[in-house]
């Protein structure tokens, strides 16, 4: 019953998202005929890569005929690039999707033993000092960390590369080096919030009674926190997590840029610059079923993880 | 972000700080490599720049190496790879390396011989006759016969379908291939800048895949090209000019964020970086090699003159004296420009009319005066729309601003995306006053042709019947001298009813890293990669 209503509910955002996308680039201003052919072309030119793209007639059936393409997991020809739009996405997403998990996977990594010690030691300096760091956390934007990053790594020190993307199918090695940094900026503000929220949490969980159960049981304090605060206080640290990966995915827009990554990122942007409506459609379309998908999983893992939900 | 405090610092200074650290993007618009009118009045014919080179420069110190990659940014990516479907001049500029026509410019922007090997033309100007070099040979190994050339140069003048696929070749009656060497290719009526033409690509007949395994005569042959990434050609082994090309392998790395593109200089992945900001060049100091010079772009502030209070030319010259272009190369440009007075830069030199460029100088009471006159003293406000993605043109903007403040001039600043100013500003004309830079063309028709009065591309909405007939007398005047006069007297006309404020021809700056040989700088929008090479 909850998974039908939840599918239901994924379907029908799905559904707002397009119209939305689809109605917002009709009506900004600017032509994908222009912005393809620049200064030089004349009107001929222009009208006649119109008739070409296919973008004119009336709006609502420019709208079904995707729609029934979209169905037929046919999302159309991009109009900037000339290639079919799913390819382009599909050579652009193992980027993104790599970077999303690397900087997710750092996140986990470095955020929980954190929180972990900031909980244990509250009050104390390494608290407060793990508080500060995790505030300028929260500040930095990440794009600016992210040139900070290539400043001192790549520059200075020179131990990654800066420029050069290479996937992961070629060499794991020198694609990890590639993703390293970028992901570290993106991780950087994901930490400073997992960090303070299981924090948070963990101190709540400290209070309650079956903390003091366990105590009285006789249990060292370090089992106490590992086998039974963190277990209860990582439930919602689970959703934040699920909630940040949309977070992570817009921010991987941003780093895109700055680390000159192949992805998903630089590929909308693109596509948004120079008005390839079916780009931008298709991309939005699948950005946004991906980020609804890890919602609903999260959603789902949360109920198993803590039965009182079911 | 840091917070700016300009509580105390005059607001020039701000805006001029804002200019300096905002990196200047030059060379706005596209270009098509149309050359001069190929009647180069020198006593050397024009010769490719790799052949020029042999003979004047002795080797540079430390000695040429054969081989070696080489990493160009490039910031967009091309429109299409079929030489007869771009337009943008990005594309060109990659593209340069790969195609060749009949004829080809060299760095001085003359016109020589590529897959022609020597031409004649009647004295009427009606009949072309071409012989071709033997021996080229296109990419995929064949020879370039003359039907190759027809079947170009039929396509793009449109003989099956009736519409040209190149304006320049709507003068075109007939192209003949009477044997496998010679093209005669026969034009309706004379058109003195019809050879220009002929440096359109030249590809193998009936060849059906040049959008995406695009196939010429050039030093380079294509290899992949990956959307957003990557373009990679290869040297042509059997370029007919021996020597060239020195490099193995060329990528043009596709990093549309400058910032981005700064750093992978810096750290060394790239080793070419055309149109670098002048700030950015500074900052790289002795670590990199520079080339800098005017590059046929003409930077100007455009006024809709089909608007009011523009309409009246006395507002229009108030406007041109308010400002002061040597502020503004010094502030924006930080010196590397050249002040201009009317749409041709001095780079032009056979067509150059000068003296133009203080013919309304910098002078606030002359243009307060002007402005009262025109019963305008004090209330005009204006919004500037400029294209947001040149930092350059936003940078010149704010200090423009500032400039005409001064005079009583109220200026709005309207960042404008540049997919919108194609549409409304550029075809629309749907805007008070711009600033944009329209670039490098050999033919001075083609660069000032937008001014006519019926030109779709006229956004100025300017409209005078003495620019109108002096520029249309260049069409058919077989004089040179004549000729010449004319496209001079059609640029005094301009700067003298203040068509709109010419400003300046900023430097194209390239930065290449030091062991790098051979760059030359074209009038054009053009890398050509032939002629560079390493040293030891």
């Amino acid at each position: 019953m909850f998974v039908t209503r939840r599918m239901l509910t994924l379907v029908l955002t799905l559904f707002f998202v397009i119209v939305l996308t689809f109605l917002a680039f009709r009506i900004i201003p600017g032509n994908p005929a222009h912005a393809i052919l620049g200064m030089e072309a004349s009107p001929e030119q222009v009208a006649e890569l119109e008739q070409k793209l296919g973008i004119g007639g009336p709006l609502h059936q420019q709208f079904f005929s995707w729609i029934s393409g979209v169905i037929q997991f046919d999302f159309g020809q991009s109009l900037r690039f000339s290639e079919p739009v799913l390819g382009l996405i599909a050579s652009r997403l193992p980027v993104t999707f790599s970077l999303a998990i690397m900087s997710l996977l750092l996140t986990i990594i470095v955020a929980v033993p954190l929180g972990i010690a900031a909980a244990r030691a509250r009050g104390k300096a390494v608290d407060l000092i793990i508080s500060i760091g995790t505030q300028l956390g929260l500040a930095i934007p990440s794009f600016w960390s992210g040139i900070m990053l290539i400043l001192i790594f790549g520059l200075l020190l020179k131990w990654f590369s800066v420029s050069t993307y290479v996937p992961w199918s070629e060499n794991i090695w020198l694609s990890l080096k590639s993703l390293t940094l970028p992901a570290i900026a993106l991780a950087i503000p994901q930490i400073a919030i997992v960090v303070r929220y299981l924090r948070t949490t963990m101190l709540e969980q400290i209070g309650e009674d079956y903390v003091r159960t366990a105590r009285s049981k006789g249990l060292k304090n370090s089992s106490v926190y590992y086998r039974h605060v963190l277990k209860n206080a990582l439930i919602p640290v689970i959703t934040v997590v699920g909630v940040n990966f949309g977070e992570i995915l817009a921010g991987s827009l941003v780093i895109e840029q700055v680390f000159t990554l192949p992805g998903m990122g630089r590929l909308l942007i693109t596509a948004i610059g120079s008005r390839d409506f079916p780009l931008v459609q298709g991309m939005v379309l699948l950005i946004a079923l991906i980020v609804i998908t890890v919602n609903f999983i999260v959603d789902l893992s949360y109920r198993w993880l803590n039965p009182k939900i079911r | 972000m840091k917070p700016i405090h300009h509580s105390k610092t005059p607001r020039y200074l701000l805006q001029l700080t804002i200019a300096l650290l905002v990196l200047a993007v030059l060379a706005a618009c596209a270009g098509d490599n149309k050359g001069n009118n190929g009647v180069t009045p020198s006593a050397n014919p024009p010769t490719a720049p790799g052949e020029a080179d042999k003979k004047d420069d002795t080797p540079a110190e430390g000695g040429r190496i054969e081989g070696g990659n080489a990493v160009v940014i490039v910031p967009q990516d091309p429109d299409y790879l079929d030489p007869h479907l771009a337009v943008a001049a990005g594309t060109t500029e990659i593209m340069f390396n790969v195609f060749e026509g009949l004829l080809k410019p060299n760095e001085k922007g003359e016109l020589y011989p590529a897959i022609a090997e020597s031409y004649e033309i009647t004295p009427d100007g009606l009949v072309y006759s071409f012989k071709l070099r033997s021996g080229v040979k296109f990419h995929n190994g064949n020879p370039v016969k003359a039907e190759d050339v027809k079947y170009s140069y039929d396509k793009l003048a449109g003989t099956d379908t009736g519409k040209p696929l190149n304006n320049a070749f709507a003068s075109v009656a007939g192209i003949e291939a009477p044997d496998e060497s010679t093209v005669v290719i026969k034009l309706k009526e004379n058109n003195s800048s019809f050879l220009t033409a002929l440096t359109a690509a030249v590809i193998p007949k009936n060849y059906a895949d040049s959008n995406t395994k695009p196939i010429g005569t050039g030093p380079f042959k294509f290899k992949e090209y990956l959307p957003g990434q990557r373009l990679v050609v290869e040297k042509n082994e059997n370029y007919y000019v021996s020597g060239i090309p020195a490099l193995d392998k060329v990528e043009f790395r596709i990093i549309p964020d400058q910032e981005a593109a700064f750093l992978t200089l810096k750290t060394g992945e790239a080793d070419i970086y055309p149109r670098i900001g002048t700030e950015k060049l500074e900052e790289l100091g002795d670590s990199f090699q520079a080339v800098s010079g005017p590059q046929n772009l003409v930077q100007v502030l455009v006024y809709n003159i089909a608007k009011k209070p523009f309409d009246d030319i006395r507002v229009r010259q108030a406007i041109n004296h308010a400002i002061n272009k040597d502020e503004l190369i010094q502030g924006v440009a930080i010196g590397r420009g050249i002040k201009i007075g009317s749409n041709l830069s001095p780079i032009m030199q056979q067509y150059f009319q000068e003296g133009l460029e203080d013919l309304h100088a910098y002078d606030v009471e002359k243009a307060k005066t002007l402005l009262a006159e025109a019963g305008h003293a004090d209330d005009i406000s204006i919004k500037l729309s400029v294209p947001s993605n040149y930092a350059f043109h936003v940078s010149t903007a704010e200090v423009i601003a500032q400039q005409l403040s001064k005079v009583g001039i109220k200026v709005t600043i309207e960042p404008v995306e540049w997919a919108v100013w194609l549409e409304r500003i550029y075809k629309g004309r749907d805007y008070e006053a711009t600033i944009i830079g329209f670039d490098g063309k050999l033919n001075p028709y083609d660069i000032l042709n937008k001014y006519l009065s019926d030109s779709p591309n006229n956004l100025f909405n300017y409209n005078s019947p003495e620019f109108d007939k002096a520029l249309k007398a260049t069409v058919t005047e077989v004089d040179a001298a004549k000729r010449t006069e004319l496209f001079k007297q059609a640029q005094t006309t301009l700067a003298k009813e203040a068509a709109a404020v010419y400003i300046m021809d900023p430097y194209l700056n390239v930065a290449l890293k030091p062991k790098l040989g051979g760059y030359k700088q074209y009038p054009l929008y053009v890398q050509d990669l032939s002629i560079v090479y390493w040293t030891k």
